[in-house]
C-alpha cells in the first residue's frame, strides 16, 4: 500500500504546483510552483514502479544474482526520473536567467508589469 | 472573478485527469516483460550490478545522449542571457570558518565526486550524481574565495573533450561490434570488479565529467562573472 | 511503521508546499521548496531507487536552492507583494 499514499502525495504536490503557477503574480514564485510541481510528477513515475515488498535494483549481498528479476523494483521509471530532474535544473536556470534579464529591463518582479504579450 | 473561476477550472481538470490512475490504481507484484528482460539482461550480457546505470547507459543510451545535449543547450542559453554583467557579480566576504575548512573540505569533495562516478556500475550513483557533487565543490571554492577564477577554457575543454569522447565510443560500438553505443567494445570481466561492464564505466565517467562541467559553468554564469 | 513515516513525511511536504506559495519572504520560499526536495529523497529511498535518491538530494535541495539564491540576490530589491 505504500505507493499509494506516495501516488496521492505526488498529485496533491502536482496540483499545488499548478495552482501556484497560475496565480501567484511574482516571477520567483511561478518558478518555486514550478519546481514544486516538478518534484510531484517525479513521484508520481517513481511511485507507479513500485512493485510490493522488493527492493532496489542492485545486485549485492541483498539480492541474488540468480533470481533477480523476482526480488527488484522496475527499473526504468528509476532511469528517466533520474534524467528528468536534471533537466529539471536546467530548465529552472534558464527561467531563472529569463528573469534576472526582465529585471534588469523593467525593474520589477510582478508578472502585471509585462504587458507586452497581453492581447 | 473569471479569473479565478478559470484557475479552479483548471486544476479541478488536472485533478480529474488524474482521478482515473488513483482509482485504478494496484501496487504490481511483477515486473513487466520489458524490465524483465532489461534486469536479465543487464547481469548477463552487460555484466552490471546496477541495473539502473545499464538502463541509462545502454538501453536508453540515446536517450542519455539528447539529455545531455539538452544540458549543453540550457548551459549555453544561461551563458548568453547573462554574459558579460561583472558589476553586480556576487560578492560577500566568507566567515573565517568557511574560509579554513575549505581548504581542506575542496579536495575531498572533489574525490567523493569521482568516487560516484567511477563507480556508478557498482553502487547506486553515477555521472550524474558524480558531476553534482563535483560543481558543489567548486561552489564551496566560489563561495569562499571570493577573488578566485575559474578557468573558462578548461571548463569547456573539459566539456567538449567528454561530449566527442562519448560520441566516438558510441560510433566505436558501430564499428567493432552492433550497434550505436554498446559497450562490448571493452571485455566484460569479472563482475563486480571496478574494471569490468566494458564500456559502460567508461561512458558513465565521460558523462560525470560533461555534467560536472555544465553545471559549474552555470553557477559561475548565475554567480555574475 | 513504513506507511507511518510516509504519511508524516507527506504531510510536512504538503505543509511546506502551501508555505512556499503564501509566505511573503521570497527566501524563505525558496528554503520551504528546498524542503520538499530533501523530504521527497526520503521517499525515492523507500521505494526502492537510492539512484533517484541521491540525485534528488543533491540537485533538488542543493543545487536548484542555490541557483534560487543566487537569482534572488540579483533582483533583491524587486517588489514581492505577492
Amino acid at each position: 500500500m505504500i505507493s499509494m499514499y506516495t501516488l496521492i502525495l505526488g498529485i496533491a504536490l502536482l496540483v499545488i504546483g499548478f495552482y501556484a503557477m497560475l496565480t501567484r503574480k511574482n516571477l520567483i514564485k511561478i518558478v518555486i510552483g514550478f519546481s514544486i510541481a516538478d518534484t510531484g510528477t517525479h513521484i508520481i513515475i517513481v511511485s507507479l514502479g513500485y512493485l510490493r515488498g522488493k527492493t532496489a535494483p542492485i545486485i549485492d549481498g541483498a539480492v541474488n544474482a540468480v533470481n533477480a528479476v523476482q526480488e527488484v523494483v522496475d527499473p526504468i521509471p528509476s532511469a528517466l526520473v533520474l534524467t528528468a530532474i536534471v533537466i529539471g535544473l536546467a530548465v529552472t536556470a534558464v527561467m531563472l536567467s529569463f528573469i534576472v534579464e526582465m529585471y534588469k529591463k523593467n525593474k520589477s518582479l510582478s508578472i502585471d508589469d509585462y504587458q507586452e504579450l497581453k492581447w | 472573478m473569471i479569473k479565478n473561476i478559470a484557475v479552479l477550472l483548471a486544476v479541478a481538470g488536472l485533478l480529474m485527469i488524474f482521478l482515473p490512475v488513483i482509482s485504478g490504481f494496484q501496487e504490481r507484484d511483477n515486473l513487466n516483460e520489458l524490465a524483465a528482460d532489461y534486469v536479465d539482461g543487464s547481469i548477463n550480457d552487460l555484466g552490471t550490478p546496477n541495473v539502473v546505470t545499464s538502463v541509462i547507459v545502454t538501453y536508453r543510451g540515446l536517450d542519455t545522449l539528447g539529455e545531455v545535449t539538452v544540458l549543453f543547450l540550457a548551459t549555453v542559453g544561461v551563458g548568453l542571457l547573462l554574459k558579460g554583467n561583472r558589476e553586480d557579480m556576487i560578492k560577500i566576504s566568507p566567515l573565517e570558518l568557511l574560509e579554513t575548512t575549505s581548504s581542506v573540505l575542496v579536495a575531498l569533495i572533489m574525490v567523493l565526486g569521482i568516487y560516484i562516478f567511477t563507480h556508478g556500475h557498482l553502487t547506486p550513483g553515477g555521472g550524474f550524481q558524480g558531476g553534482v557533487v563535483i560543481a558543489s565543490g567548486f561552489l564551496l571554492l566560489m563561495l569562499s574565495k571570493v577573488n578566485a577564477k575559474i578557468s573558462h577554457s578548461i571548463m569547456n575543454f573539459v566539456e567538449s573533450f567528454s561530449g566527442v569522447a562519448y560520441v566516438g565510443i558510441g560510433i566505436a560500438g558501430i564499428v567493432l561490434t552492433i550497434g550505436f553505443l554498446n559497450p562490448g567494445i571493452l571485455p566484460l570481466g569479472q563482475f563486480g570488479d571496478l574494471f569490468s561492464a566494458g564500456a559502460i564505466p567508461v561512458i558513465y565517467s565521460l558523462i560525470g565529467l560533461k555534467v560536472g562541467s555544465e553545471l559549474t559553468s552555470i553557477l559561475v554564469t548565475m554567480r555574475g562573472e | 511503521m513504513i506507511p507511518v513515516i510516509i504519511i508524516g513525511l507527506g504531510v510536512i511536504m504538503l505543509a511546506a508546499a502551501v508555505a512556499a506559495i503564501y509566505f511573503k519572504s521570497l527566501l524563505a520560499s525558496i528554503i520551504s521548496a528546498g524542503v520538499i526536495s530533501l523530504l521527497a529523497s526520503v521517499i525515492y529511498l523507500i521505494l526502492g531507487s537510492p539512484d533517484v535518491a541521491m540525485t534528488e538530494a543533491s540537485i533538488g535541495s542543493g543545487l536548484t536552492t542555490v541557483i534560487f539564491l543566487f537569482a534572488l540576490h540579483r533582483v533583491r530589491k524587486g517588489k514581492s507583494d505577492d
